[in-house]
């Protein structure tokens, strides 16, 4: 099996998954070996996904969680 | 945030949502039982789940927490009608996204605008920036504001179903099935948006980090010269 660089893309978010059969894999795999292009596309969408990951990329609001608790207990506490 | 993708799909398996972790059943089933206060306990773990889902719909601070807020309330309120067959982070998160999604169908129409603004999933191919090499952004880079803005603008910048699926799986780290099942789409529906969202955010995101190799993140560059490390 012998894949173009726009196969490639279009297997990288399954690839990034480990969702892809042994044969594709491989031949993926191969393609990357020679192809800087889209090994560097590869590397830079995986390095991107950790960036987004982090806990530090997103924040909540500050209180955000002392005020969600104070309404539910309103709403506990009033049902009662 | 822990992020090994292909591990966390290996562990996650093929449960489609999983079943309730044991926890969260027994919670339930005294919560049913007249103990209501725990339900501050059973919805504690995934309140940020469910702030960031309803944001990356709504996008906007006020907006997300009222409808977070909501969220919570419908599932105190419905709690009865939960199946442990599936996982009760994931019925919340698509409470979560009912919730949001209803109050922007909402916004719109009050605006006059198309409730139907979700551009249509086309065949096209999505490309991504074609570079010539990549050096890493290390994570010791989020401590630079600038960083952590460029990701969010990126993430913002996506239309909502692309926008959705990347919280989802890449930020909250679902696995495939959850996702699917909290969007209420297949997951072969989920694995196309998310190829989409990733290409577009390599593609928004690439160009931009590499150049500012040796501007905005010197700092993290060794006196030996050029690693980020």
């Amino acid at each position: 099996m012998v894949l173009n660089c726009k196969h490639v893309w279009a297997q990288i978010s399954d690839y990034i998954e480990g969702d892809v059969a042994p044969e594709l894999r491989q031949a993926i795999e191969e393609h990357l070996a020679h192809c800087r292009h889209c090994a560097a596309v590869l590397d830079s969408t995986r390095n991107i996904l950790v960036l987004i990951a982090d806990d530090r990329t997103f924040e909540l609001p500050l209180g955000y969680g002392d005020r969600l608790h104070a309404r539910l207990q309103e709403e506990i506490t009033g049902s009662e | 945030m822990k992020f090994d993708l292909t591990a966390q799909v290996q562990s996650a398996g093929s449960a489609a949502g999983g079943s309730a972790p044991a926890r969260d059943v027994a919670l339930i089933a005294r919560i049913l039982g007249g103990e209501r206060e725990l339900f501050h306990e059973l919805v504690r773990p995934y309140e940020k789940s469910v702030y960031f889902a309803t944001h990356s719909i709504l996008q906007n601070e006020q907006d997300a927490e009222d409808a977070a807020q909501e969220t919570v309330l419908k599932a105190l309120k419905s709690l009865s009608s939960f199946r442990a067959e599936s996982k009760f982070s994931t019925w919340l998160i698509s409470i979560a996204i009912n919730e949001a999604r209803a109050r922007l169908r909402h916004a719109r129409v009050l605006k006059f605008e198309s409730v139907d603004q979700s551009p249509e999933e086309d065949n096209g191919s999505f490309t991504p920036a074609v570079i010539t090499d990549w050096r890493e952004v290390p994570l010791q880079a989020l401590e630079r504001k600038e960083l952590r803005e460029q990701l969010q603008k990126a993430i913002a910048s996506l239309p909502e179903i692309y926008r959705e699926v990347l919280l989802l799986r890449d930020v909250e780290e679902f696995n495939i099935a959850e996702t699917a099942a909290a969007l209420g789409v297949s997951e072969g529906v989920v694995k196309t948006r998310l190829l989409r969202a990733r290409l577009m955010m390599q593609r928004i995101l690439a160009p931009q980090l590499q150049s500012k190799k040796s501007g905005l993140f010197g700092l993290f560059r060794s006196k030996a010269g050029g690693s980020w490390f």
